[in-house]
């Protein structure tokens, strides 16, 4: 890096997506002031980074905002990349294609369904949530054989972009464990993201970063608590 | 040529934006390629099948026998693998690359999801409160166009880029929307710069090529939802 950088990271503990990107900051060594937000009370330099969706992470480089995890970890990896640095997306264009296609399939078929086991109303749809999340997870338990080749994370020998896009997911899958004994990754049903999952947390940058699986309850049961409440307010 | 290019298919479909999307970006690139028609709402076709087995929906791109998915990553591996054919589809400055992902993403997150729930909702309540939200976040859009063109034509630019293709493929749609709605999506008063994009952009040779009339896809859109009234209605 030649002129100073200044990177300021938006986030919250808990939130899967300031999760990744607070996590590529960590795995590409660079520094990065971590501004922790009250979502209920949300910073003027939130509000101003991030007007259309008013949401964290946002990343701040040099004054200009970046929003939307994937965008910046790829905008991370794409910045700070070079000799000794790792990279989080390949470099050959077509097994970044597959590691784009499997990063959207956990943001668009995987983690909706994930969520909605958490956001709830009846044990009913909470069982069906459960049972709709255990079918997305079987094709990402396929897609580890294949895009892993055997090594030991979805990118081969390091944390790399999908690992991140379902890694981030991990505190959250073990939170609905604890909360309602539901196991979306098992040894048994999954043992391959099982073998990884743990492999992920006992990585240093997971340890640096991830919270306590507690808070993400705590955090859970609130969002239990808000949806009841609008949905009783219909 | 279709020879150093490699084998190219794309598997499709004729009212898909997706599809549009891709053949957009090939089209903008000079790239040839074949097209295979699927007959996605009766029998898919074992390429896409085995092509596509997560999803088994069009676009599928085929290059040198191996598939790739997805609109959005479709589009970023033909401007990577093809890096030098005709210009570049993103933005050559990380910063900006980062905006373009952005507005990409808006669109199908919040633009594309509230229409398709238009389209796929069962009452009429539930319908137009999709196409109020689809109206809300077209809005957004005038800010994105300013933010991405910094005054010049097009989100790309000078040329026609990523943003330029995603927006573009769902044009066609917009002036559905616009027809159910009763009023137009892109607000000429709110939107100028919108309005502007849309006509600059559907004069692009490439966009005369591959958009759809909407008048075709206005009849698919009334059949869908009818579909989907009578289904709840039945119930």
């Amino acid at each position: 890096m030649a002129a100073k950088e200044e990177l300021k990271l938006l986030g919250v503990d808990v939130s899967p997506f300031a999760i990744r990107a607070h996590m590529a900051v960590v795995i590409k060594g660079v520094s990065c002031e971590y501004v922790v937000e009250d979502l209920s009370n949300k910073s003027e330099l939130l509000l101003s980074s991030n007007p259309v969706y008013k949401k964290v992470p946002v990343l701040i480089h040099n004054g200009k905002p970046i929003c939307e995890s994937l965008v910046i970890v790829q905008y991370v990896d794409e910045i700070f990349s070079g000799d000794g640095v790792p990279s989080i997306l390949p470099t050959d264009p077509y097994e970044r294609a597959i590691a784009r296609f499997w990063a959207a399939y956990v943001d668009d078929k995987f983690f909706p369904v994930l969520r909605g086991i958490v956001l709830a109303l009846t044990e009913q749809e909470r069982v069906e949530k459960a049972t709709e999340t255990l079918a997305a997870i079987e094709p990402l338990e396929e897609a580890f054989a294949m895009c892993s080749k055997g090594k030991a994370f979805f990118s081969g020998d390091s944390i790399g972009y999908v690992d991140l896009a379902l890694g981030s997911l991990l505190v959250w899958i073990e939170a609905i464990r604890r909360m309602y004994n539901i196991e979306i990754i098992s040894a048994s049903k999954t043992p391959r993201l099982s073998a990884w999952a743990e492999r992920f947390g006992e990585s240093a940058a997971a340890k640096e970063v991830l919270p306590e699986v507690d808070k993400a309850v705590q955090f859970g049961k609130m969002l239990e608590a808000a949806a009841s409440a609008a949905a009783a307010s219909k | 040529m279709a020879g150093s290019n490699g084998d190219l298919k794309l598997l499709g479909h004729k009212g898909s934006p997706f599809v549009a999307r891709v053949k957009l970006a090939l089209g903008l690139k000079g790239i040839s390629y074949d097209y295979v028609e699927e007959d996605i709402f009766g029998q898919k076709s074992d390429l896409l099948l085995r092509s596509n087995p997560v999803h088994k929906a069009v676009p599928v791109l085929i290059h040198n026998g191996k598939p790739i998915c997805e609109s959005q990553v479709i589009v970023q591996y033909i401007d990577e693998v093809f890096v030098g054919t005709g210009p570049s589809l993103l933005p050559a400055d990380p910063y900006d690359r980062a905006l373009a992902r952005f507005w990409v993403a808006y669109i199908d997150d919040k633009l594309g999801a509230s229409f398709d729930r238009a389209l796929r909702a069962k009452t009429d309540e539930e319908r137009n409160e999709a196409i109020k939200q689809t109206f809300a976040a077209a809005e957004a859009l005038e800010g994105g166009l300013k933010e991405c063109s910094k005054g010049k034509n097009f989100f790309g630019g000078d040329n026609a880029g990523y943003v330029d293709i995603i927006v573009g493929s769902v044009v066609p749609w917009v002036k559905v929307i616009s027809v159910l709605a009763g009023a137009e999506l892109f607000d000429p008063a709110k939107m100028p710069g919108m309005v502007a994009w849309v006509d600059r952009f559907c004069e692009l040779d490439v966009a005369k090529a591959v958009l759809q009339d909407p008048k075709i896809l206005l009849e698919q859109a009334k059949m869908l939802m009818a579909k989907n009234s009578a289904v709840a209605s039945n119930n």
